[in-house]
């Protein structure tokens, strides 16, 4: 039927567009910035402080610092089951020589729990909320006849790793 | 692209499967890198191998009331007493055995008897409890959730249960709360080329009745005393082939 007469409506007006393409984005992009803002990313609580671990000896660790934050928990159980079941006992990688190396000693002269709180392993575990059970079952101190180990990093282990590319 | 792909594809697994190349290695190569280290830096960093069986031999004649081998792998792995002898943890113990007939009086030591066939490790529901390479049998605490099977399943009850919180442990035997715990003969020392503590102190302080070393060695002294002299197995009709044997019992 053809259109004889009477008003022709045009269908992309400019409140329209103004609607579709500018106000609904932007007003979606307000929301979602918002919303992010709300959730709060990335602000730490003031009551919370950063872990202020004891230094262990030595000049460094048996691998990098960034490293071992990041994957001690992994290498620690491939470590524990070449360990108990293969027997291979390396002086690097044994969590005796952890304990060594990063066990504190108090006003008297004795080794105080690597766990306790404070200390090296429990700061950390303290700050992210994880629970530490290794100490379950194993030792937190040095054995005291054996403490001068400690002091004596063998010369055949480097105080840096050697790179991976000469795997 | 498919062409490449499948090239790709050949050559690796070509050099993964050629002989020499084992996967094992290649895994091993792998968390180096992932590690930033060289794997096998130490002096002995290479598992063990069935290459040695380690055993025992005890004179039960030569015990008599002695128990220095019982007080050594107490203090050895920090067996402290609670004064509560039916849950204390045991690793070793005296057995007095008194002939009904006769009125002889033997003793003896007994300890995880380390069998080729260990009833502990068939009913282990985990795996926590198995057979190193070496012939030792050991609980992988780790692993362990305490249920308490190999307890029951030891023929010579050498296994036992820690009920209390532990502190204090010695750094060469870790052991705790929840877990089965057992003879190791001594594996700490014996991975240094050092006799396990209750031999060391029946040389010591007992009567000399232990005498440790490689079964599989043949010029031992542990293989030749076994050669010449008539030993036994305690239950040896159970066929686990223990690595405890016992002369005079």
């Amino acid at each position: 039927m053809k259109i004889v007469s009477g008003k022709t409506f045009r269908a992309v007006t400019l409140p329209s567009v103004a609607l579709r393409i500018v106000a609904l984005p932007l007003v979606a992009l307000l929301g979602f910035a918002l919303l992010l803002l709300l959730l709060g990313g990335g602000v730490v609580n003031a009551d919370v402080s950063l872990p202020n671990l004891p230094r262990g000896k030595g000049t460094s660790c048996v691998a990098p610092t960034e490293m071992m934050r990041k994957n001690h928990m992994d290498y620690l159980l491939h470590q524990r089951d070449l360990t108990v079941r293969n027997g291979v006992r390396t002086e690097r990688y044994s969590l005796v020589g952890c304990v060594q190396c990063h066990v504190q000693k108090n006003d008297h002269g004795n080794f105080i729990a690597v766990d306790a709180p404070g200390q090296f392993c429990q700061s950390c575990h303290d700050f992210a909320s994880v629970k530490l059970d290794c100490f379950e079952c194993h030792a937190t101190k040095p054995d005291a006849n054996t403490e001068h180990m400690s002091e004596h990093i063998p010369a055949h282990m480097p105080a840096q790793p050697t790179a991976g590319s000469e795997q | 692209m498919r062409r490449l792909f499948l090239a790709a594809t050949a050559a690796a697994g070509f050099a993964a499967l050629s002989p020499g190349v084992r996967l094992i290695e290649l895994a091993r190569a792998g968390l180096g890198t992932k590690l930033g280290v060289k794997l096998d830096d130490a002096v002995d960093a290479s598992p063990v191998t069935a290459k040695s069986r380690w055993g025992m031999l005890i004179d039960a004649a030569k015990c008599a009331d002695c128990d220095a081998c019982v007080t050594a792998c107490n203090e050895e792995h920090g067996l402290t007493k609670t004064g509560r002898p039916q849950t204390d943890a045991q690793w070793i113990r005296k057995v007095t055995l008194e002939d009904n007939h006769t009125g002889n009086i033997t003793s003896l030591p007994m300890l995880c008897q380390h069998c080729e066939n260990p009833p502990c490790v068939d009913v282990c529901p985990t795996g926590a409890s198995f057979k190193r390479e070496d012939g030792i049998v050991l609980v992988d605490k780790h692993t362990c959730i305490g249920c308490r099977y190999c307890v029951l399943a030891c023929p010579y009850q050498a296994r036992s249960f820690v009920h209390e919180n532990l502190r204090e442990q010695k750094p060469w035997s870790p052991r705790g709360k929840g877990t089965v715990e057992g003879c190791t003969l001594c594996v700490h020392r014996v991975d240094k080329k050092e006799t396990p503590a209750c031999v060391a102190a029946c040389h010591r302080d007992g009567n000399g009745a232990m005498v440790f070393g490689d079964l599989n060695d043949s010029q031992s002294e542990l293989a030749t005393n076994l050669k010449s002299a008539h030993s036994e197995q305690v239950r040896a009709d159970l066929n686990l082939n223990t690595g405890v044997r016992y002369k005079n019992i």
